[in-house]
């Protein structure tokens, strides 16, 4: 006998017909199910692995809300305020930006060579901020230099000035001067700006402060501080000293000026508390999707040996008979693998189409991409695997039917 | 015949427990997930003012050039800009209409220890308040005379209320904003509408109360900017003026038209009024407005997270799997029973006793999973704050009407996985199991 008894177990099945269809149909929903599922967790991952550019340990963020100040007080009081900051112990850089990566809040602007074309090249995130800011931050300068102390000014948010210097991303700069020549070259920022701004550095790295914007690769730092109500100032810490840091700037400045707000829930708040707020419905989402996944798989083998060994008690004289005309036990066991090996095949196929029009539908409704061919073929295999498992008890139960059943008389 | 079928039913699920054991597990499991993704769908899809949703719309105005209109598939900027929100308010076409938009002002501390607060605040016209249907505590809204006086009046929500005054009414009393003092002429009761949608835009669709409102008239006058969003397609010059009277736009516009007829002749209105800015050379481009309802306008900014309603879809997935699982465990329980039925259909059983029987059966199952369901459901409610953000998982909550369509949805769909099996069970000849 051949190990492969595909004849003898198809003209069995057709007298299994609703079992089997549910089988298949079990199988192919839980094909469909998982590869999607599968592929939300592999999408959302991605997106929370993305680089910010920045050094994330040892960094807190303080959002800092001036009550009632006249904005001509606000450069003296922030100057006040970086200046404790940097001298407190512990504390190795701090600066002031209105948003930083993962921040959510952002200001973009169109990016343009030439200030007279409507059409931009690119929108790109403007981060305002001064000299502190790479070191703070722990951004990569990979080609010019830094701003120097004397080019960085206060800004009313309302005025429009243009800003001589700035430093931009390595991804902006390739697709302003896809040459690789942006270092010193003129860009213009808004689209009425009187003069050029003058690329004086490339960082390589420095996300938006919106992970999911197009534009998230492209940003400009400015050389200004913003005289606005509202900013956050980012601390470096010295290494063992982020929490010392967390209890001790708040106090600091609350000391200098009581006169502020830190928001209750985005306040002080350390960068792994900012990067987790920032990611929670996707890790959220890659939870759920694994929770359903693992369920789903349990549920549809349960289902596969509850039914097998219905069938496995059903056929109990027939395999008797088998076991009397010679099929050795390893011929059952056989048998029962190859039956279940057909039926999570018949599954598999319905279930790839099943998968790729609930992958096309998420594509309309949620802008979803193609779901890649190593979903299918992992979901696949996984389901192989588990179908042949979620037989074997069944399967050896029946290998093992004494040959005397076939002429025992059995109630089903 | 109920009762003793179900008699005979419990008897069987107990001759059998981990068949049925595993039956019940599967049921609730699918139920549970899907009742749990079902209650933040139903908070977040909520319809937050029920009875006026389809009298309250947002105008839209193309205001920015066609390049800026293409990036947004030809739809109008979704707030507007200072100059038409004022033409808008002039006209006076709407029954009602009313502009508002966010701003960051702070509350002095009650005493010379204590720290200034920060509120969720906006600048807005008198008839919001009654357009919006929000309930006061203490007193009301301001009048349009304040509007037009521009006058130095608030109206505060409850939590600020009782974190100032203890609750107390505070109507008539002081509160200093920004070194500036206001007069409390309201304080609403908790308003706090979800989705929050009179500000999609600029706080998201879910989240903590406005505590603050003044007048529109009166922050423009004290150059309050806003706190939200504020696009602007031309860099605006520098300055207030220049800013305020760009193409920059950044106020929320509300209208509210009772019928039918007055929505048609509001969209021509909107369309003339575009038209007019055409033929004085303000916009390069025909008229291309919009006038969307509540509802229409939660459904165009995707307020429902794609979150939720990916969850809900996958969960309503796992149900189906978990019943296709179900038919497959209860044929098998079903037909394994052949001899019983056998013996009973010979005795003068009718096959719609048969059928009946195993119906019910299944309900008791059905029933069982649905307990466990509802059980597992209140657990999954403290769990949402897992997945979703803590904004949308504390709006999901588990009311009655979400008990009874658990336990439902376990016992129907039980019933409906069951048919089939009980109509093979049905089908059983007498002869066939007696004969051996």
């Amino acid at each position: 006998m051949s190990m492969l008894q595909i004849k003898p177990v198809l003209s069995a099945l057709k007298r299994h017909k609703a079992g089997t269809i549910l089988i298949v149909l079990q199988v192919a929903l839980t094909l469909a199910i998982i590869c999607n599922a599968l592929f939300i967790i592999e999408k959302r991952i991605e997106r929370m692995s993305q680089p910010t550019g920045m050094v994330e340990s040892n960094l807190l963020t303080i959002q800092n809300y001036w009550a009632g100040a006249d904005t001509k007080d606000i450069p003296s009081l922030t100057k006040s305020d970086l200046l404790a900051l940097r001298q407190l112990p512990g504390v190795e850089d701090a600066t002031l930006m209105q948003a930083y990566p993962l921040s959510g809040y952002s200001t973009t602007e169109g990016i343009r060579l030439n200030p007279n074309t409507r059409q931009r090249i690119s929108l790109a995130q403007e981060y305002f901020t001064d000299d502190h800011a790479i070191a703070t931050m722990g951004a990569r300068l990979i080609a010019g230099r830094n701003f120097r102390d004397d080019e960085i000014r206060f800004l009313d948010p309302s005025e429009n000035a243009p800003l001589p210097q700035v430093i931009i991303t390595k991804a902006l700069a390739d697709k302003v001067y896809p040459d690789g020549s942006a270092l010193g070259k003129p860009i213009y920022i808004g689209n009425n700006s009187p003069s050029p701004s003058t690329v004086i550095g490339i960082i390589e790295r420095l996300q938006a402060p919106s992970p999911s914007a197009s534009f998230t690769e492209y940003a400009v730092l400015l050389p200004a501080l913003l005289s606005g109500k509202d900013g956050n100032y980012l601390i470096r810490s010295r290494p063992g000293q982020l929490s010392a840091i967390t209890k001790d700037a708040p106090a600091v400045l609350i000391k200098l000026d009581r006169m502020r707000v830190f928001s209750q829930d985005g306040g002080v708040r350390t960068f792994s508390v900012v990067r987790e707020q920032a990611y929670k419905s996707d890790r959220g989402m890659a939870i759920l999707m694994t929770a359903i996944c693992a369920i789903l798989l349990i549920t549809t083998a349960a289902g596969i040996v509850g039914l097998t060994s219905f069938w496995v008690a059903q056929r109990r004289r027939q395999i008797g008979i088998r076991r009397a005309l010679g099929a050795t036990q390893g011929d059952i066991l056989y048998y029962f693998l190859t039956e279940n090996l057909l039926i999570v095949l018949g599954g598999i196929s319905l279930g790839i189409a099943l998968a790729i029009s609930l992958n096309i539908w998420m594509i309309i409704q949620y802008e979803m991409t193609m779901l890649s061919l190593k979903y299918v073929i992992v979901s696949a295999i996984t389901l192989i695997l588990l179908g042949q498992g979620a037989v074997l008890m069944p399967a050896l139960r029946a290998s093992r039917v004494p040959p005397i059943e076939a002429i025992r008389i059995t109630s089903a | 015949m109920f009762t003793y079928h179900l008699r005979l039913g419990l008897r069987s699920l107990r001759r059998n427990p981990v068949l049925t054991m595993l039956m019940v597990l599967t049921i609730s499991v699918g139920v549970a997930s899907s009742m749990t993704t079902y209650a933040v769908f139903r908070a977040t899809s909520h319809n937050p003012i029920p009875h006026k949703s389809s009298q309250l719309f947002v105008p839209q105005i193309d205001n920015v050039d066609e390049t800026a209109t293409a990036e947004n598939d030809g739809e109008p900027p979704d707030m507007m800009s200072y100059t038409d929100a004022m033409a808008l308010m002039q006209a006076r076409r709407a029954k009602l209409q009313t502009a508002l938009y966010p701003i960051d002002i702070s509350v002095a501390p009650s005493n010379t220890s204590g720290l200034p607060l920060r509120e969720i605040s906006y600048a807005t016209y008198a008839n919001t308040f009654p357009m919006f249907d929000i309930p006061f505590l203490y007193g009301s809204g301001w009048s349009t005379a304040d509007d037009e006086a521009r006058a130095a009046v608030v109206v505060i929500n409850r939590a600020l209320n009782d974190r100032l005054f203890g609750g107390a009414n505070s109507v008539g009393r002081d509160i200093v904003l920004d070194n500036r003092t206001y007069r409390i002429v309201g304080v609403m009761d908790g308003w706090n509408p979800q989705p929050l949608f009179y500000d999609v835009k600029n706080v998201g669709a879910f989240g903590s109360a406005a505590q603050i409102f003044i007048p529109f008239t009166r922050a423009v006058d004290l150059h309050i900017p806003t706190s939200g969003a504020n696009l602007c397609n031309t860099t605006p010059g520098s300055g207030w003026d220049a800013w305020l009277h760009s193409d920059c736009t950044w106020i929320a516009y509300w209208v509210e038209l009772p019928d039918e007829t007055s929505a048609t002749a509001y969209r021509d209105y909107l369309h003339a009024y575009a038209a007019e800015q055409q033929r004085a050379g303000r916009f390069r481009w025909p008229p291309n407005i919009r006038l969307r309802n509540v509802m229409q306008w939660l459904d165009y900014k995707h307020v429902v997270p794609a979150e939720s309603k990916i969850s809900l879809l996958v969960s309503v997935g796992f149900l189906l799997i978990c019943l296709v699982n179900t038919v497959g465990l209860l044929l098998a329980k079903f037909l394994r029973r052949a001899p019983e039925i056998g013996v009973r259909r010979a005795l003068g059983a009718p096959r719609n006793a048969i059928y009946e029987q195993f119906l019910i059966e299944a309900g008791a199952v059905g029933l069982a999973g649905g307990m466990l369901g509802l059980l597992m459901t209140g657990a999954g409610m403290f769990e949402l704050g897992l997945i979703f953000e803590p904004q949308i998982a504390r709006l999901a909550t588990l009311d009655a009407s979400l008990v009874a369509l658990t336990l439902c949805v376990a016992v129907l769909a039980t019933v409906m996985a069951a048919l089939y099996p009980a109509w093979r069970a049905a089908m059983v000849q007498p002869a066939w199991q007696l004969k051996s």
